[in-house]
């Protein structure tokens, strides 16, 4: 007869093999953040952050990445930001579940899915070559805008659900119409939770390359810092350089997934 | 005054709310329109069973691409879904509380991290191991589904977490109070009832590995040829898009479009499904919530 492991000694054997997968994975993490900043860390300084690229990149800095980076996310939040709130605030305030919320909902969490290559080839024939905008900061900035659009409808309408239903029913009791109530019981207490996945989007921004690289274009004086650095890696121009980018982006997205994690702890703090 | 502000206010957000539907069907038509010509021309079935991709000469046959997709897919599948779902039962049962606070803010970090980095962390490390001990060119499928593996781990472990925790508390202390051990609740009780979430979860990060570009360009090596082995070097549909968009026009350019269409296809698809599923398991739960209160009113009584 076949004997059976004992139900308690499988359980050890079970949570031990999930805590080793558990721990790898958060040593993966480490290890590609350790190493990128191993590597590119000594490589930034002063003038890597302020001095233009030349000879393709070999030699000078990165500024015009940076500051391309900026402007691109920039562009892409603000746009995105009206439209984002304003879905949310419509869905969580505005309608019960009815037909036309389905579609948006529908909608928004298709373009969630969307992979950024479609985004991409959908930039650069929408607003590169129709809307005749060309290779530039515009392009990239709307494409981005609406790749982000469905990471801050879902995170503002969390944080619009959120808010107690007490203050709204004050405001409503005091005399106070709808608009009212949104704009001076609700986003109030909203605000930190919207934040919030306005940063995450800040983060995906700076992060993608794919759909940018269709639109802002891959030219040396006008790409991001992501593009500069696949550009560096793919071409064999400058490991030291590329190292450097990565490092930067490495730490930009760590500051980003900080503040996000701060203010959504705050958040639920004063929710309770 | 204040009626016409209340009026004007409620328009307003319904014209915002319009936005995401009409991104999503500009997306939609803008890609059909661009891409469809060349599949009429060459005849959708020919256009994905094609074996030869000669642009130059006017040969547009995606199949490789197709069988390029489905083994990277597969093989990020394999090694993603296990690893995700234990550490989403980790997360939501076994962790400590203080390993659960480093552990979340990790995940969203790993999700966060530029496809490139992760594709370069595949080029200097992964690469050369699998040239070093397996043999082949090291830019594999095999190189391929590991990173991309480990980029829709964040997908897989966030909704799996949120679909364990979920549940409601008496189903692990019935179980518990049965005398069973932790893991036997875990793997008998929590997990298929957390199903349908779990299921999800999987079916997004498989559309997140299909649609993922920038990191496979980096190490799939990209020759166009349907893979004997999983050291074989492949294209994927998004990576043929990202190589040639550079430099393609005309027919060229339609056919990476029509190649698109292919891509939105299956990605529509896959989140279709999904919303299916967790729309129905909520619709479900509700009547559950609904039919428990009409239970307690009567109770009361």
């Amino acid at each position: 007869m076949k004997r059976r492991i004992k139900p308690q000694t499988a359980e050890k054997i079970a949570k031990g093999a999930i805590w080793t997968i558990a721990l790898m994975v958060i040593g993966i993490l480490i290890a590609i953040i350790v190493y990128i900043l191993y590597k590119g860390l000594p490589v930034i300084n002063w003038s890597f952050l302020t001095e233009a690229p030349r000879r393709m990149g070999k030699e000078g800095g990165i500024s015009s990445s940076i500051i391309i980076t900026l402007s691109v996310t920039a562009l892409a939040v603000l746009i995105a930001m009206p439209f984002g709130i304003g879905t949310a605030f419509y869905l969580a305030e505005y309608t019960r579940d009815n037909i036309i919320t389905r579609i948006i909902r529908f909608s928004a969490e298709s373009l969630a899915g969307i992979p950024s290559i479609v985004y991409g080839l959908f930039g650069y024939i929408f607003f590169l070559e129709i809307l005749g905008l060309g290779w530039s900061v515009l392009s990239g900035g709307l494409t981005l805008a609406i790749m982000i659009l469905p990471t801050i409808i879902r995170t503002s309408e969390e944080a619009i659900l959120a808010v107690s239903k007490t203050y709204r029913e004050v405001s409503f009791s005091l005399g106070g119409t709808k608009w009212q109530t949104i704009r001076k019981a609700v986003f109030p207490s909203a605000v930190r939770g919207i934040t919030n996945g306005i940063i995450l989007s800040v983060g995906r921004s700076v992060a993608e390359t794919a759909a940018v690289i269709l639109t802002v274009g891959s030219d040396l004086k006008m790409r991001t810092m992501a593009i500069h650095f696949y550009q560096l890696v793919m071409e064999g121009i400058s490991m030291e350089n590329a190292y450097g980018t990565a490092a930067i982006l490495i730490i930009l997205i760590f500051f980003i997934n900080v503040v996000a994690n701060m203010l959504i702890d705050r958040f639920i703090a004063k929710g309770r | 005054m204040k009626k016409f502000k209340e009026k004007l206010s409620g328009r307003i957000f319904l014209l915002l709310a319009l936005s995401s539907i009409s991104a999503l069907v500009l997306i939609t038509v803008f890609i059909f329109v661009q891409g469809l010509p060349i599949i009429a021309k060459v005849g959708f079935f020919k256009f994905i069973s094609g074996m030869e991709w000669a642009p130059g000469e006017g040969e547009f046959g995606i199949f490789p691409m197709i069988a390029g997709t489905v083994s990277v897919t597969l093989g990020a599948a394999l090694i993603g879904i296990p690893v995700g779902i234990c550490c989403s039962i980790f997360m939501a049962e076994l962790a400590p509380e203080k390993m659960r606070k480093i552990f979340r803010p990790a995940i969203q970090l790993l999700a966060g991290i530029p496809s490139v980095l992760y594709g370069f962390c595949g080029l200097i490390f992964v690469v050369p191991l699998i040239r070093d001990y397996l043999g082949g060119p090291g830019m594999s499928i095999l190189a391929g589904s590991i990173i991309l593996a480990i980029m829709i781990l964040p997908t897989i472990i966030s909704i799996s977490e949120v679909s364990l925790i979920a549940l409601p508390r008496h189903y692990k202390e019935g179980a518990l109070a049965l005398g069973m051990t932790h893991w036997q609740t875990i793997l008998r009780v929590q997990l298929p009832a957390a199903k349908s979430g779990i299921v999800a979860a999987v079916i997004l990060g498989i559309g997140r590995a299909i649609g993922e570009t920038m990191a496979v360009i980096m190490v799939l090596g990209n020759s166009v040829a349907i893979p004997e082995s999983i050291l074989d070097s492949v294209r994927t549909l998004t990576t043929n898009i990202g190589l040639e968009m550079a430099y393609a026009s005309d027919e060229h350019q339609q056919a990476l479009f029509a190649t698109g269409i292919v891509l939105f296809v299956i990605i529509m698809i896959l989140n279709a499904t999904a919303q299916y599923i967790t729309r129905k398991k909520h619709s479900k739960t509700q009547n559950k919530r609904k039919s428990n209160e009409t239970k307690n009113q009567t109770a009361d009584r």
